[in-house]
């Protein structure tokens, strides 16, 4: 059963046809990868699912908790992610004069139930729930070796625990799909290698399906269980790692005609 | 010369009367500012109607009480209610339509917003100064230590602080308060994290028209002549108080209320021969202000906005 799916998606802007007919499929706990040549409209296509663009044409579609197949085509991304789609960004995107802990915080606090009212009064209820917000924060920062630099701000962290964070906030609006735009852009192989068990960790620990764009080859064919190939907007190739590795029309739109 | 005999024959009592005018004006300039600072910091925008809000605020007090003659304090509720609801409407009518568009359009659209409240209120209560119905209690003048004042002044400041507690209160320590923070810090990452930002910038349009009612009811009972201008110059002079607050800080708009208020009133009984440059002293203020440190006093330092 496929949690994501697009059927025939494009994406224009005045004479430009950024994404044309985007057929994708992402199945549950499956890492899918997204590739292809600069400009092929990759993150367009994250930017219809999150709702952050309205596709000119076509339907995103999504398999909400309930195994519900729901419509996402237009929707607001606040209500995309209240389902349970996150993402990160390409260039990273923290709430960069927060600390880190309040980065996470604020991800978390805002799938609290309590109102106005019991926050103000600091009903039992709520000092309850609040309390279970700030474990589950704590949880997720030790996850990464980040609590210890919890009261840090989060512009002043190194740029590869900058990604990690950004990863957590993601996290912590408890997602069931989560996109990753290029994770391990500007990454050494060093923390390319970390990075690629860390998605894989979390994929298992939280049972999450994972879609993401890259552009580091050793990491998407390590970890993918599928992959597409854009470019110019066409989705010119599909399949497992191998298949692409080995696929003429991939290899001409990387590396140009003899 | 001048100054010294004006000190001279300054009595303490009189300088009380100076101080309780002064932070009066300031609280009230304080509540106002606050609207101008709150919609800034979300929106990045000037909202020009801001001032024309105070002046709606004016009237609905005014036709509750004295035209449909119900009682003060039912109509104070409902003046703030409508009040917020207004707020509200020029936003959804003027500004989110716009949503993806430069912001000159949007500040453009608020001035449009802003000539519009007037003319509209021009048009249906006629231009013809109306008289802010006494309140008990409140209108009516007291003796405190020998000094004369006007009962509502001895409210303004405990209501003005009031007011900011509350207010910093949902800011700091609520869920809406925290996604307005979200919000304002970068509303691209604040959506994708669930946040409705729609529904959090009506909230913050509504807030900050709520607070202008509250501000607005006080200025009526303290200088009774409502006109459909009387919005522009006290609009004017607490955006500049914001602004010399530091434009974005709730804190920040309520300093800069009472420096400005503070200032007009003090200068005019210190140097009695300005009294008539008293609203330039406003502006005055503004330019030194953008010049020795434009991101106000409590501002903090940004390379962008604006």
């Amino acid at each position: 059963m496929s949690l994501l799916r697009t059927e025939n998606v494009m994406m224009q802007f005045g004479g430009v046809l950024a994404v044309n007919n985007l057929n994708l499929e992402v199945n549950e706990h499956e890492i899918v990868a997204l590739i292809g040549p600069n400009g092929a409209g990759k993150t367009t296509a994250f930017n219809m699912i999150t709702g952050v663009y309205t596709p000119t044409q076509g339907k995103v579609l999504y398999m909400d908790a309930s195994g519900k197949e729901r419509d996402l085509t237009g929707k607001k991304p606040s209500t995309i992610a209240k389902l349970g789609v996150a993402r990160t960004f390409q260039n990273i995107r923290l709430f960069s004069d927060l600390t880190v802990y309040e980065n996470v915080l604020i991800a978390k606090h805002l799938h609290l139930k309590s109102n106005f009212l019991s926050a103000t009064f600091r009903l039992p209820w709520y000092r309850k729930e609040e309390a279970a917000m700030r474990e589950s924060v704590e949880a997720l920062l030790k996850e990464v070796d980040l609590w210890d630099l919890r009261n840090e701000k989060a512009s002043s962290l190194p740029y590869g625990q900058q990604r990690h964070l950004e990863i957590i906030r993601a996290l912590a609006t408890s997602p069931r799909l989560l996109l990753l735009d290029e994770p391990a852009a500007g990454m050494n192989p060093k923390e390319t290698d970390e990075l690629t068990d860390f998605i894989r960790h979390i994929r298992d620990q939280f049972g999450l399906t994972i879609f993401m764009i890259e552009h580091h080859m050793d990491l998407v064919m390590e970890i993918s269980d599928r992959i597409y190939v854009l470019d110019f907007g066409m989705t010119i190739a599909q399949g497992d790692p191998e298949s692409i590795q080995n696929n003429q029309r991939v290899i001409t739109a990387y590396l140009g005609e003899d | 010369m001048e100054l010294f005999s004006a000190l001279a024959n300054m009595t303490g009592a009189s300088l009380a009367q100076h101080l309780v005018n002064g932070i009066s004006l300031g609280s009230l300039y304080a509540m106002i500012a606050i609207g101008y600072t709150m919609v800034y910091g979300i929106l990045l925008m000037i909202n020009f109607a801001h001032g024309d809000i105070v002046m709606m605020a004016c009237y609905f007090a005014f036709f509750g009480i004295t035209v449909f003659h119900i009682p003060w304090y039912l109509t104070f509720i409902g003046t703030i209610v409508a009040t917020a609801l207004l707020g509200v409407v020029i936003e959804r009518t003027a500004y989110r339509p716009l949503r993806d568009a430069p912001k000159n359009s949007v500040l453009i659209s608020a001035i449009g917003a802003s000539f519009l409240l007037e003319n509209l209120a021009n048009y249906l209560f006629s231009g013809r100064p109306m008289r802010f119905p006494d309140i008990p209690l409140l209108s009516s003048n007291i003796s405190v230590a020998g000094v004369q004042i006007q009962a509502i002044c001895l409210f303004i400041p405990v209501i003005m602080i009031l007011c900011l507690f509350v207010l910093l209160h949902i800011v700091n320590h609520t869920k809406t308060g925290m996604a307005m923070r979200a919000v304002s810090k970068d509303y691209e990452i604040a959506r994708v994290m669930g946040i409705n930002i729609d529904n959090i910038i009506s909230i913050t349009f509504a807030i900050g028209s709520a607070l202008a009612a509250v501000g607005a009811i006080m200025w009526g009972i303290r200088y009774p002549g409502i006109t459909p201008y009387l919005g522009v110059m006290p609009g004017l002079k607490c955006f500049i108080a914001a602004v010399i607050g530091g434009i974005g800080d709730i804190k920040g708009a309520v300093l800069g209320g009472f420096i400005l208020g503070m200032g007009e009133i003090l200068i005019v009984a210190f140097f009695p021969m300005l009294s008539g440059y008293r609203d330039a002293f406003a502006f005055i203020l503004l330019i030194l202000i953008l010049f020795f440190k434009p991101t106000g006093l409590l501002g903090e330092k940004t390379t962008e906005k604006v």
